[in-house]
C-alpha cells in the first residue's frame, strides 16, 4: 500500500512538469498569437487592450497558473482555425484514437506473444531466425510508409477496403464501418508485434536456461507444464513493455491518422500544425502526454500486483 | 510506435558486461565478432551503398533534382532517361532520391550524435557524482521521458515551426533523456566497484577516475544504444518532414517526397512508395548493425 501511494505521489510532479512544458510550447513558438486576431493597422492601445484581456501582460508564472486553472476546469482554449473549443474537439476525437490504438495494440500483442514464444522455444533454429527477422523488420518499418503501402495494396490495387476516413456510422459492428478500421489497426499492430516478440523471445530464452526450469523438467513435467511456468515468470516484464507500447500508439497516432485521414487526436494535431493553430496543438499534446503518464502509472501498479518483488526494489 | 528501440534496447543494456581483456583487447574482439556476423556485414554493406549514393549524389545523379517538366509528369519506372520514373512535377525520381537522402541522413543521425555527447556526459556526471547531482539531472530527464518520443518530436518542432534546424533541435532533445539514462545506469554500476574506490583513495582526481576507469565501461552500452536510436532517428526525421515539419519544398527529402507523392498513389503507386523503401532499408540496416553490435559487445555466458 505504501508503495502504491508513493508511486502515485511520484506521478504528481511529473504530470505538473508535463503541463509546464505544454504551456511553454506556445511561448517558444515564433510569431505573436495576437497578430492573427488583430488587423494589421491595429493601434498600440488596441494591442495592449487585447493583451490585458487574455492576460498576456502578466509575468509568465502568473500566466501559467491562470492557464493551469483553466485546464483544471476542462477549458483548453479555442481553436484558431475552427473557432470551436479545443476540449470539445479533443473529446470527440480521443475515442477514435483509442479505437485504433487499442485495436492495433491488442492485435500486435497477440501476434507478438505468439511469435516470441515460438522463436524463444525454438531458439537458434531456422524458425527462430525467420521469426527474429520478421520482428526486426516490423520494428524498423516507417509506419507512415507502411500505411501508404497498405492503402496501395488493399484500397488501390485490390479495392477491398476504403483508403481513408471513418465509416458513416462512426465505429460500429457493421462491415461498412469496420472496413475503415482494418487498415489503421493492421498498420499500428506491426511495431508492438515486433517489440513484444523480441521481449518475449529474450525472456523465454533467459528463463529456459534457469535452474528451476531444468528442475521441473527433471521432475518429469511435460512441455506444456513448463510453458505455464515460463509464461508466469515472463508476464511482468512483458506487461511493462506492452503498457509502454500502448502509450506510444496513442502518442504516435499522428502519422498513421494523417495518412488514413482518421478523425482522431493525431489528425487534429496534424491539421493544427498545418494551420499553426497553437491552442489546438497544445491541447492535443497535453492530453496525449497526460494519458501516457497515467498509463505508465497503471502499468507500474499492475506489475507490482503480479510480481510483489518489484515493490521491495523500488 | 516507432519508439521501438527505446524500450527494447533499454532492457538489453542492463545485462551488459565487458569482455575480459584478452590478448587482443576489448574493441579488437568486438570487431572480430562483428566481422563474423551476417547482420553486421549485410546491414553494413547496404548502409555503405546508401551513404555512397547519397553523399555522392552530385556526381552520380543523372539529372537536376529540381528540373521540372510538365510533359514528363509521373512517368513509370524504367522510362528511358528516367530510370526510376518521374514525380508529380516531372522531376527525375532517381536524382531526387539520391539528393533526398542528404537531409534525411543529416536530420536523423546528427541529433543522435549530439544527444550522444550531451546525454552521455549528463549520464556520466549523474552516475559518477551520485547523490544530489544524480537526483537533479535524472529528475530533469524524467520530465522529457514523460512524453512518447514521436509526440515530443512533433510537439517541439510543431511549436518551433518547420525547417531542418528546428527538426534537428527537436530530435536532439528527444534523444538526450534516453541516452542519459543508459549512461547513468552504466556509470552508477561501475562507480560502486572497488577498483574505482581504490583509484579515488589513491588520490586520483574525479576527472582522471572518470576518464581512465569509468568512461571505457560506459562507452560500450551507450554506443550500442545510440546506434539503435539512429534507426529511430531516420524514421522520425523523415516522419517530421512527412508532416511538413522538417524540410521545406522544393528541396528533395525522403519524408517530404513520400508526403507529396501520396496524391499520386492511384496513378503511379510504385513511384509513390519508392522514398519509403529507402527509409525502410536504412532503418532496418541500422537496426541489424545495432543488434550485431550489441551481441558482439556482450560476452556469451
Amino acid at each position: 500500500m505504501l508503495y502504491v501511494l508513493r508511486r502515485i505521489l511520484y506521478t504528481v510532479p511529473i504530470a505538473l512538469s508535463v503541463t509546464v512544458i505544454c504551456f511553454l510550447l506556445v511561448h517558444i513558438a515564433p510569431g505573436d498569437p495576437l497578430q492573427m486576431m488583430l488587423p494589421d493597422n491595429a493601434t498600440p492601445e488596441a494591442v495592449s487592450e487585447l493583451k490585458a484581456k487574455y492576460g498576456l501582460d502578466k509575468p509568465l508564472p502568473v500566466q501559467y497558473l491562470v492557464w493551469l486553472g483553466h485546464v483544471a476546469h476542462g477549458d483548453l482554449g479555442t481553436s484558431i482555425s475552427t473557432g470551436r473549443g479545443v476540449a470539445d474537439e479533443l473529446s470527440a476525437a480521443i475515442g477514435n484514437t483509442a479505437i485504433i490504438a487499442t485495436g492495433g495494440a491488442m492485435l500486435g500483442f497477440l501476434m507478438g506473444i505468439g511469435l516470441g514464444l515460438v522463436s524463444g522455444l525454438c531458439a537458434d533454429t531456422f524458425v527462430d531466425r525467420a521469426a527474429t527477422t520478421i520482428a526486426i523488420a516490423a520494428i524498423s518499418v516507417p509506419h507512415y510508409w507502411l500505411a501508404i503501402v497498405m492503402t496501395i495494396i488493399f484500397a488501390v490495387e485490390l479495392n477491398w477496403l476504403p483508403a481513408i476516413g471513418i465509416g458513416p456510422g462512426g465505429v460500429s459492428l457493421s462491415w461498412e464501418d469496420l472496413s475503415h478500421i482494418v487498415l489503421p489497426v493492421l498498420t499500428l499492430s506491426l511495431i508492438p508485434m515486433g517489440i513484444v516478440a523480441r521481449t518475449v523471445r529474450g525472456k523465454v530464452v533467459e528463463l529456459m536456461a534457469m535452474e528451476f526450469i531444468q528442475t521441473l523438467r527433471a521432475k518429469g513435467l511435460r512441455s506444456f507444464g513448463i510453458l505455464r511456468h515460463v509464461v508466469k515468470n515472463a508476464a511482468p516484464s512483458v506487461m511493462a513493455v506492452m503498457g509502454l507500447q500502448l502509450g506510444y500508439l496513442f502518442g504516435g497516432s499522428i502519422l498513421v491518422e494523417t495518412v488514413f485521414n482518421w478523425p482522431g487526436v493525431g489528425f487534429l494535431m496534424s491539421n493544427a500544425i498545418l494551420r499553426r493553430d497553437m491552442p489546438m496543438l497544445q491541447g492535443a499534446i497535453l492530453i496525449l502526454a497526460l494519458l501516457f503518464v497515467v498509463l505508465n502509472l497503471i502499468v507500474d501498479l499492475l506489475q507490482t500486483t503480479i510480481d510483489p518483488r518489484i515493490r521491495r526494489r523500488g | 510506435m516507432v519508439d521501438v528501440s527505446l524500450t527494447a534496447a533499454l532492457s538489453d543494456i542492463g545485462e551488459h558486461t565487458i569482455a575480459p581483456s584478452r590478448s587482443r583487447g576489448y574493441w579488437a574482439t568486438v570487431r572480430c565478432n562483428l566481422r563474423r556476423d551476417p547482420r553486421a556485414v549485410g546491414g553494413g554493406l547496404v548502409l555503405l551503398l546508401l551513404v555512397i549514393g547519397v553523399v555522392g549524389a552530385p556526381l552520380i545523379a543523372p539529372a537536376d533534382p529540381y528540373h521540372a517538366s510538365i510533359l514528363a509528369r509521373l512517368k513509370p519506372i524504367g522510362t528511358p532517361g528516367h530510370l526510376l520514373g518521374t514525380d508529380e512535377l516531372g522531376r527525375d525520381m532517381l536524382s531526387r532520391l539520391l539528393y533526398g537522402g542528404q537531409s534525411t541522413f543529416l536530420m536523423g543521425v546528427a541529433p543522435v550524435l549530439i544527444a550522444f555527447l550531451i546525454g552521455g556526459t549528463l549520464g556520466l556526471v549523474a552516475g559518477y557524482g551520485g547523490g544530489a547531482i544524480n537526483m537533479m539531472i535524472m529528475r530533469a530527464m524524467d520530465v522529457l521521458y514523460a512524453f512518447p518520443s514521436v509526440l515530443l518530436a512533433v510537439a517541439l518542432s510543431g511549436a518551433l515551426g518547420s525547417g531542418i534546424g528546428n527538426a534537428m533541435l527537436a530530435l536532439t532533445l528527444v534523444f538526450i533523456a534516453p541516452i542519459a539514462r543508459v549512461a547513468e545506469s552504466a556509470a552508477t554500476e561501475i562507480s560502486h566497484l572497488d577498483f574505482v574506490d581504490a583509484a579515488r583513495a589513491s588520490g586520483a582526481s574525479a576527472v582522471t577516475v572518470v576518464r581512465v576507469h569509468v568512461l571505457g565501461h560506459v562507452l560500450g552500452p551507450v554506443i550500442v544504444y545510440a546506434s539503435s536510436l539512429s534507426s529511430l532517428g531516420i524514421v522520425l526525421a523523415a516522419g517530421l518532414s512527412f508532416l511538413g515539419l522538417g524540410v521545406i519544398p522544393p528541396r528533395p527529402d525522403w519524408g517530404l517526397m513520400l508526403s507529396t507523392l501520396r496524391q499520386s498513389i492511384y496513378i503511379q503507386p510504385m513511384i509513390a512508395a519508392l522514398p519509403g523503401v529507402l527509409i525502410f532499408l536504412t532503418s532496418i540496416s541500422l537496426n541489424m548493425v545495432s543488434d550485431a553490435l550489441r551481441d558482439a559487445t556482450m560476452v556469451k555466458k
